[in-house]
Formats: structure tokens, C-alpha cells, sequence
């Protein structure tokens, strides 16, 4: 046996110099770990859908029958649809910023308010 | 039909990866647990959405915003594609798309090597079994690295192509090889070998049932996704793999083994020194999406060997993501480049902006001998997306390649 470490080396640093890519790289830290979060929250949703497509089968749900499911066609876009909503859901604020390119300078809602305050 | 009504009939129609279990289960394929699978395939959705729903943001940030900034500012449009990067890394949308696609990176490389580690002594058991004394695997254990593999990780691989963590240790392409799917959401195919398959046809189609290779040499190989194709479409030729990294090779030569295909060797040799073969001893020299992981100094030599060991009649071809020339916009090759700056692929730049016609023929080959094609990764269609039909952009990462070759003249 040798004495690999897999929880260790699993997540060893590549050679080369990280590059950062937010004014604050503390940020960009953060959201590594934001999206591994993302991402193992995923897991445990294939998990438990693969669990309830078991049941719905009639299959005994045993840790064996979990790593030999295979989804059908179907099954597999329906997952995998999940996954783009879930995706689109949680990176909401990116996409609403990027529509905001597109729509160029917006009124704040100070601005209407005072607008609508003006008398006649 | 009222657009108020969302029916089951209306439910939108899934596009993108499919199930990551439905990948090809050769030999040497580590076992991939429920959850691991899981993983793979949040990873793959992560790229897609990245690609599809981020990236054309960055795209309407430059005419919007970067472009007219630039010339408000200098009064001149940009000048080369390193200066549309460096406006590019200035644009918060362009930071989030960068950031969460480095961190997607890292995590597919670490979701990788969590499988392969945790079960490494049974695969490299399994590698050694299948390798152990069998000639068809040549290595050569004080090969110098060349600096381009040595200096930095490709695609923040930890390892790279080379390290073994043990003697015979050949986890790092089983990482590279499980995790491919992850980043390209299964556009390479069953066995990650579509880009090899549309080689073979497109020789097939472009030379024709005449050209019978008896001898084909695959530089900088790797673990061989697109060498057993042509192994496979021409049984009757000798198939040479060459790669610097050893642990390639020893998967490489297991996986074929795996797959039952038995006409292909692996030999570590660096391929800007063929010394070990003879001169015209090949009919087809063949390089896959190799080029961008060499260096300005070696590419001539690398291009003067191949055309050495090629036989009269023969061809060399080398498949890569298209050149920067001057069809394509700045902000495409900006774009383009991010692997190079951002994923640990340093010589991407610059190896996209050289004329490879000229360097062709700088090699010894004749203006009126060079070929020039584009193939799309052949895939099964009722599992795997069809990169010919897609129409999104995952710039310098989409399973579409250009052909630059030749065919030296009789
Ligand atoms: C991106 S991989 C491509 C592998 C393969 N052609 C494929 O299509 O899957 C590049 C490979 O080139 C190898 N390599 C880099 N420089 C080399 C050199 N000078 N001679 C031989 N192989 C080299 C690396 O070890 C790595 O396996």
C-alpha cells in the first residue's frame, strides 16, 4: 500500500503562480467556496432524486441499488434541466447585471420618487 | 396557442450534457461512485452555463461599455488583442465569468483526483498488470522534460502530464481521462475520442480508400483519446504514440488494451527530437490540439522532424483551435486567449498568431502541398451533443478544430 493521501493531494495547488480576477481577492475566495457549495448541494439533490426514482420503481433503496441506478433518457434531461434552473437561480444577480448592460443608465427609485413628488 | 399557458407539452426541451454515467467504460476506467458522477455532472452544467448564459454578457459589456471607454479615453480603438484583455480584466462581468470559471476548473481537477487517489494502488495494479513487460510500451525515464511541461501545470492540473506520486503511478491521466467530460459537457463522445474519429473520416473523405497508411506516428499523444481512432479506422497500419509523459503512456497503452485494440504503441520520446526514426518511415504524422502545449523554440524543430520521418506521398496534419488572423475580432482572440493567461496554457498566445503555413513550409513542404480543413468531434447524436450543431461559443474550448497539413509530393 502506499501512502497517498487522497483527501489531501485531491485538492493540491497546480504549478503556476493563481491568478485573481475581483478587485478583492478575499471575494473571490469566498465564492470558490460559495460555489463548492453550490456544487454539493447539487449532490445531495441527484442523491435524493435518485432515491425517489428508486421508490417510484419499487426498488429497494439500498446504498447498492443508489450506485447502480442509471437514469433513462428521459430521467437524465429532466435532472439535467433541474440543474439549469437550479444554476440560473443561484447566479441570478449575474444575470441581472448583465441585462443591465443592455438597458444602459436606469432611474433610481429616489429619482421617480421625487419626480412624482413635484406639484403640478 | 396562448403564451399564458406553460403545459407539460411546453416545458422547455432539455439541451446540454448528458448523464455523465453514460460514459465509455474501458478497462482502466476508475469506478466513479453515485455521488462522484453527481459531482461531474453539476460541474459539466456549471461550464454550460458559463458559456451560455455569462459569456455573451461579456460580448455586449465590450460594445456597450469597453470599447467606447477605450476610445473616449485614448481617442483610438484598440490596438491588439492584449489590449482588449487588459480592458477586458478591468469589467466586473468579465471578473465573475473568469473567477467562477478558474473555480470551476479547480474543482473539476480536484473532483478528479479525489476519485482516482482514493482507489490509486488498485489502478495502478491494474495498469502495471496490463503493461508489465509488454513491448508496446517504450519508456525512456531520463527523457528531459521540455520547459514548457516542466514550468508550469497544464490547465491547473496538479501533476501535470508527468509526476507519478508512486513508482508506475498512472492517476493522473485516469483524472485527466474521467474529467474531460466535465469540461467540454460530453462533446468529445463516448470515449472522449470524437475529435479523433472526425480525423480519420475527414482523411478517409479528403484522401480517399487510396490512402493506406502502413505507418502512423501521434506526437504529444497523451493517453491516446484521439490515436485509438485511427488505430481503429486503419486496423492494418502500426500505430506510434509519442509523449513526454510517462504516466500517459502507461494508461494509454492500458486503456488500449482495455478497449482491445492492439495496434498501437507508446513511446516517450519528445517530439522536437525524432531521432529514433528513420527518415520517410511514416505516412502520417499526426499532432491533436498538441502544438499549444509546445514553445516558440521547439515548434521548428518539431516541424522539421515530422517532416523528416514522412514518406514521399505522406501527410502530416496537426488539428488545433483556429489561428488569430486577421478575420477574426480582437475581442474573439482576446477571448480566445484566457486559457493561455488564466488556465495555465502558456504558449496558447502565441502559438495562435504564427502563419503555420509558413512555418509548414519553412519544414521543407511546397506552397502547393499544404491542406487546410476543419473537423467537428463525431459523436453517437442520440447521447452525446453534436458540437457541429451547436451553435454556443465556449471560445478555444468547443470540440471543433481546424486541419493545417500537408502532403509531401511523390
Ligand atoms: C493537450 S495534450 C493532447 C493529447 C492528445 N494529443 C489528445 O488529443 O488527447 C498535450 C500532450 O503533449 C505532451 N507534450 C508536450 N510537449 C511535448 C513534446 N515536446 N514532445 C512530446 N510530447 C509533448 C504532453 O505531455 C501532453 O500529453
Amino acid at each position: 500500500m502506499s501512502n497517498i493521501d487522497p483527501i489531501k493531494l485531491a485538492g493540491a495547488k497546480a504549478k503556476g503562480k493563481r491568478p485573481y480576477f475581483m478587485d478583492n481577492p478575499d471575494v473571490e475566495r469566498l465564492t470558490n467556496i460559495v460555489l463548492v457549495l453550490t456544487q454539493e448541494l447539487a449532490v445531495t439533490r441527484e442523491r435524493m432524486d435518485t432515491i425517489e426514482r428508486l421508490l417510484e420503481r419499487g426498488e429497494p433503496v439500498t446504498k447498492a441499488a443508489i450506485e447502480s441506478f442509471r437514469a433513462s433518457r428521459t430521467e437524465a434531461d429532466e435532472r439535467g434541466l433541474w440543474t439549469q434552473e437550479y444554476l440560473a437561480r443561484v447566479f441570478r444577480i449575474i444575470q441581472q447585471e448583465g441585462e443591465a448592460i443592455e438597458t444602459g443608465d436606469e432611474a433610481e427609485s429616489e429619482e421617480v420618487a421625487d419626480e412624482l413628488a413635484e406639484r403640478a | 396557442m396562448a403564451d399564458t399557458q406553460y403545459t407539460q407539452e411546453r416545458k422547455p426541451q432539455y439541451e446540454g450534457p448528458p448523464d455523465y454515467r453514460v460514459a465509455g467504460q474501458h478497462g482502466m476506467y476508475p469506478n466513479v461512485s453515485h455521488d462522484e458522477s453527481a459531482r461531474f455532472n453539476f460541474l459539466a452544467q456549471m461550464n454550460r452555463h458559463l458559456s451560455t448564459q455569462v459569456m455573451p454578457f461579456i460580448g455586449k459589456a465590450y460594445e456597450a461599455r469597453i470599447e467606447p471607454e477605450r476610445i473616449k479615453t485614448e481617442g483610438k480603438p484598440f490596438a491588439s488583442r492584449h489590449e482588449v484583455r487588459k480592458a477586458l480584466a478591468k469589467d466586473p462581468i468579465w471578473q465573475w465569468w473568469s473567477a467562477l470559471r478558474r473555480a470551476t476548473m479547480e474543482s473539476r481537477q480536484q473532483a478528479g483526483r479525489w476519485v482516482v487517489l482514493r482507489q490509486a494502488d488498485e489502478l495502478n495494479t491494474k495498469a502495471a498488470d496490463l503493461t508489465n513487460s509488454d513491448p508496446r510500451l517504450l519508456l525512456d525515464s531520463k527523457l528531459p522534460l521540455p520547459r514548457g511541461v516542466e514550468a508550469i501545470d497544464h490547465h491547473c492540473m496538479p501533476g501535470s502530464y508527468h509526476t507519478e506520486l508512486v513508482e508506475g503511478d498512472i492517476t493522473g491521466p485516469a483524472n485527466y481521462d474521467i474529467g474531460l467530460f466535465a469540461t467540454t459537457g460530453g462533446m468529445l463522445g463516448l470515449y472522449n475520442d470524437g475529435g479523433g474519429k472526425a480525423v480519420a473520416e475527414w482523411v478517409r473523405k479528403n484522401l480517399g480508400e487510396d490512402f493506406k497508411p502502413k505507418r502512423i506516428l501521434d506526437i504529444g499523444c497523451g493517453l491516446g483519446h484521439n490515436v485509438l481512432p485511427l488505430a481503429e479506422a486503419f486496423p492494418e497500419a502500426e500505430v506510434i504514440g509519442i509523449d513526454v509523459g510517462a504516466p500517459m503512456l502507461r494508461y494509454g497503452l492500458a486503456r488500449a488494451k482495455s478497449m482491445g485494440i492492439e495496434n498501437v504503441k507508446f513511446i516517450q520520446g519528445d517530439a522536437a527530437d525524432l531521432s529514433s526514426f528513420d527518415d520517410e518511415s511514416f505516412d502520417w504524422v499526426q499532432s491533436t490540439m498538441f502544438l499549444h502545449e509546445t514553445s516558440y523554440k521547439t515548434m521548428p524543430h518539431i516541424f522539421s522532424e515530422s517532416f523528416r520521418v514522412l514518406k514521399n506521398d505522406g501527410i502530416v496534419l496537426h488539428v488545433e483551435q483556429p489561428q488569430y488572423d486577421s478575420s477574426m475580432s480582437l475581442f474573439e482572440q482576446a477571448m480566445r486567449d484566457w486559457d493561455a493567461f488564466y488556465n495555465n496554457e502558456p504558449f496558447w498566445t502565441k502559438m495562435h498568431e504564427v502563419d503555420l503555413d509558413d512555418w509548414m513550409i519553412r519544414a521543407g513542404f511546397k506552397q502547393d502541398e499544404l491542406i487546410h480543413g476543419g473537423v467537428a468531434a463525431i459523436v453517437d447524436k442520440d447521447v452525446f451533443p453534436d458540437a457541429a450543431d451547436d451553435d454556443s461559443e465556449d471560445f478555444g474550448r468547443k470540440a471543433a478544430w481546424h486541419v493545417v497539413g500537408a502532403r509531401k509530393s511523390a
